[in-house]
C-alpha cells in the first residue's frame, strides 16, 4: 500500500476499438457463474426434454389417432426441448444486458468505452457467436439421441432426408435468435423482470391468445407471430398454415432486428 | 484540466445542475463541496458522458468525453455508486475494463497490489467490505494511469488508515501534475487535502476559491480572550459595540473585533490578559455559512442521480 507505483507500464496510447470491446465482453461473460449456468440449462433442456418426449412417443407407438400418425415428424419431436430451452436462452440474452444495469457495471463499461454503439453491438455479436457454438452441437446431439430412441420402432429419420439437416441447424439458429431478442429487450427495458416478462409474453402468451381467435384468423395471426414464424425453421413437414422455413425465420429475424434498432436509438439518447 | 461552461442538467423538470461554470486546474487537489442533492454526482456523470447535459458543456482537456479515443488513459473515475458486478472477482473486473484499451494483465496485478487487494483479488466482489470496494474503485480509476482523476466521496467507508492512504495518494498524484477533482461532504477531510474548493448548492456555483481564502473570508471569525476580570472586560467589550459570549469562568469569545482592538481595550481598562487568540473559522463554518440557504429539505437520499 504505497503511493509510488502509480506511474508505469500502462501507457503507450492504446485506443478503444471494437475488437477490444468484444474481448472485454467475453471476459465479462465468462467471469460470471450465472452465464455458464444458464447456458448449461439451455443445453440440458434441448437434449433432456427432446430425449424424454421422443422416448415417450416411441413407447406409445403407433398412436391411436390416425391424424397423429399422418403428421408425425421424427425430427421435430427430437427437438421438442427447444420450446422450453427458448426461455432459458432468452433469459441469458436479457441478463447479458440487464445485469449491467442492476449492478451498476454499465457505468464502468461506458466510462471505459464511451462510444455506446460499440458496446451495444458487441453484446449481440458475442452472444450470437457463443450461442451458436454451444447450441448447434446440442441440437445435433438431441437429434441423434432422439432418432436412436425412435429406431426401436423403425420410425427414425436421417440427416440426409430432405429438410432434416436444415431443421436441426434451424433449431439452434432459432434459439440464438431468441437470445438476441432477449439482448434487444434488455437494452430497451434495462430491467431484468420487465424484459423477461415481455419475452415470455411474446413467445408464450401471444400464441395462446391467437388460438382463441376464430378460424382462419387464428392461424393467420399465429403465422406472423415471432414464435410461429421463427419455429417454421425447424419443421420438416410442410405446414400450409405457416411460412416456409427460411421465410418464417427471416420474418422472426426482422422482428429481432427491429427491436435491436429501436434499442440502439434509445440507448444512444438516454442517460446511462 | 476540466472545464464546465454554463453546464445545466434537468431530470424530468427538476434542475440538478444550473448554469455551472468552473475550471479545475492540473497539479493541485480541487475539492468539490456541496450538501446532498447539490448536483455533485450529476456533474461527475456529465463529465464522464454518462448523462447528456441539457445545456452548456463540460470538457476534459478541451474534449468532450465521447471524443477521447482512449478515455481510461486520460480520465480515471471513482463514482459514489457501486459499479461492479458482485459475482465477478476483483481481478476479472479490472481485466474486463483493461481489455477495452488493450492494457495487459501485469498492469492489473500492479493496481491490485497498489491498493492492497492482492490477497482477495480472486474473491467475488460481493463478499467485499465497503472499504475494500472503495480500494477496488481506486484501482479502477488508476488503471489507465490517467492525467485527470475524478473521485466521488473516496473516503466513504474507509478506516482511518485507509483515509490517510487516500489523502497521501491524492497529494502525490497532484504533485505529479495531474488534475485531481474530489467531491466530499466531509469538510474536515477537504480541509486536509484540497488546495482549491468549488462549492455548489442546488446545482449553482456558490464559491470557487483557494481553500485559505474561503476560510479567511468566512463569517464567524472570533477572538478568544482569557482574563481573571472577565466581567469587567465583558462590559467594556459590549460598551464598545461588539458582542461577547462567556465561554467559561475566565474566557470570553468576542465577535466583530480584531485581537489587537481587544488587547488595546483591555489595556485601557487595566484588565490583565492571560490569553488572546484569533480563532480562524474552520472550513466547516465557512461551508455552513455559504450553504445555509441552499440545503434541500427533502427526505429523499438525493445525491445518487
Amino acid at each position: 500500500m504505497t503511493a509510488t507505483a502509480v506511474h508505469s507500464a500502462a501507457r503507450p496510447a492504446r485506443r478503444v476499438s471494437f475488437d477490444r470491446v468484444l474481448h472485454s465482453e467475453w471476459i465479462k461473460f465468462r467471469s460470471v457463474r450465472s452465464s455458464w449456468l444458464t447456458l448449461a440449462i439451455t443445453m440440458l433442456l434441448v437434449i433432456g426434454l427432446g430425449t424424454l418426449f421422443t422416448a415417450a412417443r416411441a413407447s406409445r407407438w403407433p398412436p391411436h389417432d390416425r391424424g397423429e400418425l399422418l403428421t408425425f415428424d421424427p425430427t421435430r419431436i427430437s427437438l421438442a426441448g427447444v420450446f422450453l430451452a427458448q426461455l432459458a436462452v432468452g433469459v441469458l440474452g436479457v441478463l447479458v444486458v440487464t445485469a449491467e444495469y442492476s449492478t451498476g457495471t454499465i457505468r464502468a463499461t461506458l466510462t471505459a468505452a464511451p462510444r455506446r454503439l460499440t458496446v451495444y453491438l458487441a453484446k449481440p455479436l458475442l452472444f450470437a457467436a457463443l450461442s451458436l457454438v454451444a447450441l448447434v452441437p446440442t441440437a445435433f446431439a438431441a437429434f441423434a439421441l432422439g432418432q436412436h430412441m425412435l429406431s426401436s420402432k423403425h420410425i427414425q429419420t436421417t440427416l440426409s432426408a430432405p429438410g432434416v439437416t436444415r431443421a436441426v441447424i434451424g433449431a439452434a439458429l432459432y434459439l440464438a435468435a431468441v437470445g438476441l431478442f432477449g439482448v434487444a429487450l434488455g437494452w430497451l427495458l434495462r430491467h431484468t423482470a420487465g424484459a423477461i416478462s415481455t419475452l415470455f409474453g411474446v413467445l408464450l402468451i401471444l400464441p395462446l391468445l391467437a388460438h382463441v381467435l376464430p378460424s382462419p384468423w387464428d392461424s393467420d395471426v399465429n403465422k406472423w407471430l415471432p414464435s410461429g414464424a421463427g419455429q417454421a425453421v425447424f419443421a420438416v413437414r410442410a405446414d400450409p398454415s405457416t411460412f416456409a422455413p427460411w421465410t418464417g425465420f427471416g420474418v422472426f429475424c426482422m422482428y429481432v432486428a427491429a427491436c435491436l434498432v429501436v434499442g440502439a436509438v434509445t440507448v444512444l439518447r438516454r442517460d446511462a | 484540466m476540466i472545464e464546465a461552461v454554463e453546464l445545466s442538467k434537468t431530470y424530468g423538470g427538476k434542475r440538478a445542475v444550473d448554469r455551472l461554470s468552473f475550471v479545475v486546474q492540473p497539479g493541485i487537489v480541487t475539492g468539490f463541496l456541496g450538501p446532498n442533492g447539490a448536483g455533485k454526482s450529476t456533474t461527475f456523470r456529465c463529465i464522464l458522458g454518462l448523462d447528456r447535459p441539457t445545456g452548456g458543456q463540460i470538457t476534459v482537456n478541451g474534449r468532450s468525453y465521447h471524443d477521447i479515443p482512449a478515455p481510461l488513459h486520460e480520465v480515471g473515475a471513482l463514482l459514489e455508486a457501486r459499479s461492479v458486478h458482485p459475482g465477478r472477482t476483483a481481478r476479472n473486473h479490472l481485466r474486463m475494463l483493461a481489455a477495452t484499451h488493450g492494457i495487459g494483465h501485469a498492469r492489473v496485478d500492479e493496481m491490485l497490489h497498489l491498493v492492497g487487494l492482492d490477497d482477495v483479488a480472486d474473491r467475488r466482489v460481493g463478499t467485499f467490505s465497503l472499504g475494500m470496494g472503495q480500494r477496488l474503485g481506486v484501482a479502477t480509476a488508476l488503471l489507465g494511469d490517467p492525467e485527470v482523476l475524478l473521485l466521488d466521496e473516496p473516503v466513504n467507508g474507509l478506516d482511518p488508515e485507509g483515509i490517510r492512504w487516500i489523502r497521501q495518494l491524492l497529494r502525490s498524484l497532484a504533485d505529479e501534475g495531474r488534475t485531481i477533482f474530489v467531491s466530499s461532504h466531509l469538510m474536515s477531510e477537504m480541509a486536509q487535502t484540497a488546495e482549491h474548493v468549488i462549492v455548489i448548492g442546488r446545482g449553482r456555483l456558490i464559491a470557487d476559491a483557494p481553500m485559505h481564502d474561503l476560510v479567511a473570508a468566512a463569517s464567524g471569525a472570533h477572538v478568544l480572550v482569557r482574563t481573571p476580570m472577565r466581567d469587567t472586560l465583558r462590559e467594556a467589550v459590549t460598551a464598545a459595540g461588539w458582542s461577547a459570549t462567556v465561554v467559561d469562568s475566565d474566557g470570553l469569545e468576542v465577535l466583530g473585533a480584531t485581537a489587537a482592538e481587544i488587547g488595546e481595550l483591555a489595556f485601557a481598562h487595566h484588565v490583565p490578559v492571560h490569553e488572546l487568540s484569533a480563532q480562524a473559522a474552520t472550513l466547516e463554518e465557512a461551508y455552513m455559512a455559504l450553504t445555509a440557504d441552499e440545503v434541500e429539505y427533502t427526505t429523499s437520499t438525493g445525491d445518487n442521480r
